[in-house]
């Protein structure tokens, strides 16, 4: 059967037909629609795969982990930097070692076209010593998932798998295959291989560290490497990467005339790499992300071979490739084409017109106006569009949960009054412990939790917290009388005006909740209602 | 044979549901297709892109080059100009006229409707207008795939409607009928 799929939907299918039993995430671009598919794939056929949004990235990776213990097959999603708070137990899980087949899927997002940093997770898996794949199109993607359960549950080691932007949010038809049957339940036991007290772990390092070769051997032999080239001398050859390899292609329409090396799979495959250099004068390497395998290559190939990539200059250190910048690197010409357009000017992304997030800025602007040392700490979701005009009122936008610690650490410093602005998702996934930190303190910050009732930016996708905010900032001891909810609408910026004065000029911990419902995920309930209504 | 389409325009103008009608008919013509989109952050209201390709050979990069596509086809005027330096000297462009302000710089809009009107090939339709005349306005979208249809060689403009059928099949025959409809005075209009 054929079906046309976006990268993350081929990821999402290959995943179901390889026996999956359940997926594990937070929703963050490019990987957000992976979980959607198969929560849509469950909806639809019944399934009993387990599908639920998570708290945070870490969350889900442990429980994807819990999973792999008892036997099963489990799928863990996450954007590049939600790779930073799940790295705690994915580091770890390859030193346990899994059960039942695990494949950490992360999405990176070179040009950060929806991010605040470019990190490459294949460092990630070398890190952590793990084999790491990466599809170059949406059939590879889909294909990969059966092979990566595969390897993960004969390795008995977790296995990365990463993606980008580019991959996961574009479509094409990708032929599927038979699906396998679910493992059944069982869990690991008579062994404390998964208690990592020192001397355990010392024990099962010294076993990972062991099988490296065994490790980079399936990666010289790997059905998604590919190196051809005649026995003879060339002037160049080019390593490219997942991607990456598309834009080499593009430039060649009838074949690429000199040696190349397509790399999918990691760790780099030293003895391959050494073959080819061997026929070649020169490497370029085109790779997505950061010099990975540009650096490691220094290490491995003799002097006389020159390698040319993105620290060398050829390629941009930063940014998404494309098949111009390719282009460019192997000294061809670009096709003729227009000038750049005269009269064209950016149109960055707003707050929705009618978005709460709208009122409880206007409403912060209003009342910082007469505090001039103001500082406001932002983080991420749509609000952060609060950075740009018309309201340009946020001072630090960093990951997820940093405001409510860096405006303590500011009052801690003297910034007064530092307010925290976050949202309700936002909050529950790396707000609650900081929080916790400004109540022992009784830090003297405002802290902003502007709830609607969603994960928006990603396309409103459940919010872990919804309906406890209130009980939660109270169970962590936020002083009930400085613990204020208001309804952010224009016509409430009296009493939203006064509140905000009110606990800044309180000199301690303050909550106020603004909250009302995301006009997106509004207008869609309204619009099933009405569908369901006419059936 | 290959036709590459660059669609334009700002978050929520619905250049998606263009692709993915042109998308369904290049999957019944039996073409390869690729279709990179844009999700997140610039939806909100930002400039919005897809490069869709379709070729009857297997397609390598998802990402069209400078100079090489077709067809841009734009729901604003600015959003076209914004890939221009991506068309083929021969390509055509297909644009609503009407510009979407949400901007406070948006640029003189004589001055982004004569550098359109310098290019080779430009189709400019005021769909704004013609949608509220047809009482269309909810399908502008398709009006415009109507007029591009002139230039979307690959695709029979009896399998674009054929497509229109199966995506809103769920939204009820007069949904389907309306999208057709509007298909038509695109293909129509000038």
């Amino acid at each position: 059967m054929k079906k046309l799929l976006l990268g993350d939907e081929a990821i999402a299918q290959g995943a179901i037909d390889a026996g999956l039993s359940g997926v594990y995430a937070y929703p963050g671009t490019p990987s957000t629609e992976i979980t959607e598919y198969i929560q849509g794939y469950c909806r639809a056929t019944g399934s009993n795969i387990h599908n639920r949004w998570c708290t945070n990235e870490k969350t889900a990776m442990e429980a994807a982990l819990g999973m792999s213990f008892a036997g099963k097959r489990a799928l863990v999603c996450m954007k590049h930097v939600g790779m930073n708070v799940a790295a705690d137990p994915f580091v770890n899980s390859a030193i346990t070692g899994v059960n039942g087949g695990l494949v950490v899927l992360v999405a990176d997002d070179p040009s950060m076209h929806s991010s605040q940093d470019e990190q490459d997770t294949r460092f990630y898996g070398k890190f952590a010593m793990i084999p790491v794949i990466e599809p170059s199109s949406q059939q590879e993607a889909y294909d990969m998932m059966q092979f990566a359960y595969s390897m993960s549950e004969s390795l008995k080691l977790p296995v990365l798998m990463r993606t980008v932007t580019r991959l996961a949010h574009s479509r094409a038809v990708v032929e599927m295959k038979p699906a396998r049957e679910q493992n059944p339940l069982n869990p690991v036991s008579g062994t404390r291989d998964w208690v990592l007290l020192p001397a355990i772990a010392r024990r099962r390092y010294k076993g990972l560290i062991e099988r490296q070769p065994e490790i980079e051997k399936l990666a010289e032999e790997s059905p998604f490497n590919r190196f051809c080239a005649p026995a003879k001398r060339f002037e160049m050859g080019a390593i490219a990467c997942g991607n990456a390899y598309n834009y080499l292609c593009e430039c060649y329409p009838d074949g690429v005339p000199f040696p190349v090396l397509k790399l999918s799979q990691y760790p780099v495959p030293r003895e391959t790499v050494r073959t080819m250099a061997e026929q070649c004068e020169s490497i370029l390497v085109i790779e997505d992300g950061q010099p990975f395998v540009e650096e490691q290559i220094a290490g491995i190939l003799p002097a006389e071979c020159r390698i040319l990539g993105r620290l060398s200059g050829e390629l941009p250190r930063q940014g998404e490739l494309n098949p111009d910048i390719v282009k460019v690197a192997l000294g061809l010409e670009t096709l003729p084409h227009p000038d750049v357009a005269e009269h064209v000017v950016a149109r960055p992304p707003a707050l929705c017109q009618g978005c709460g997030h709208r009122s409880v800025y206007e409403a912060i602007n209003l009342v910082l106006k007469d505090y001039k040392d103001s500082k406001v700490f932002g983080d991420i979701g749509c609000y952060t569009l609060g950075a740009l005009p018309p309201f340009q009122a946020l001072d630090s936008t960093v990951d997820m949960g940093a405001s409510i610690n860096m405006a303590k650490g500011a009052a801690d410093a003297g910034v007064f009054p530092a307010v925290a602005i976050i949202g309700d998702s936002t909050f529950t996934h790396s707000g609650m412990t900081g929080l916790l930190d400004a109540v022992n303190e009784n830090s003297p910050i405002t802290v902003i939790i502007s709830d609607n009732l969603t994960t928006g930016m990603t396309g409103g996708q459940d919010s872990a917290g919804t309906n406890k905010f209130e009980a939660i900032c109270r169970g962590i001891g936020v002083d009930p009388d400085h613990l204020k909810v208001v309804v952010p609408l224009p016509q409430n910026m009296e009493e939203i005006t006064r509140t905000l004065r009110e606990e800044i000029e309180y000199r301690g911990l303050s909550v106020i909740i603004p909250r009302r419902e995301c006009i997106q995920t509004l207008a869609r309930k309204a619009k099933a209602k009405a569908k369901a209504q006419n059936k | 044979m290959k036709t590459d389409i660059i669609l334009a325009g700002v978050g929520g103008q619905g250049i998606l549901s263009i692709a993915t009608v042109i998308g369904q008919a290049a999957l019944e013509e039996g073409l390869y297709i690729k279709q990179a989109e844009v999700h997140g952050m610039s939806q909100r209201g930002g400039d919005v892109q897809s490069n869709l390709r379709l070729s009857d050979r297997p397609i390598a990069s998802d990402l069209i080059s400078l100079g090489q596509a077709d067809i841009i086809i734009a729901m604003e005027p600015m959003e076209a100009l914004r890939y221009k330096e991506f068309l083929n000297p021969d390509g055509w462009i297909i644009t609503s006229s009407n510009p979407f302000v949400n901007i406070p710089n948006y640029p003189d809009v004589d001055a982004v409707i004569s550098e359109l009107k310098e290019m080779k090939n430009i189709i400019l339709i005021d769909t704004e207008k013609i949608g509220s005349e047809n009482k269309m306005s909810k399908s502008v979208n398709m009006i415009l795939l109507g007029a591009a249809s002139k230039a979307l060689s690959s695709i029979s403009f009896e399998k674009l409607c054929a497509s229109v059928k199966t995506i809103f099949g769920a939204k009820g025959e007069a949904v389907v009928e309306m999208n057709i409809r509007a298909l038509e005075i695109g293909r129509d209009c000038e």
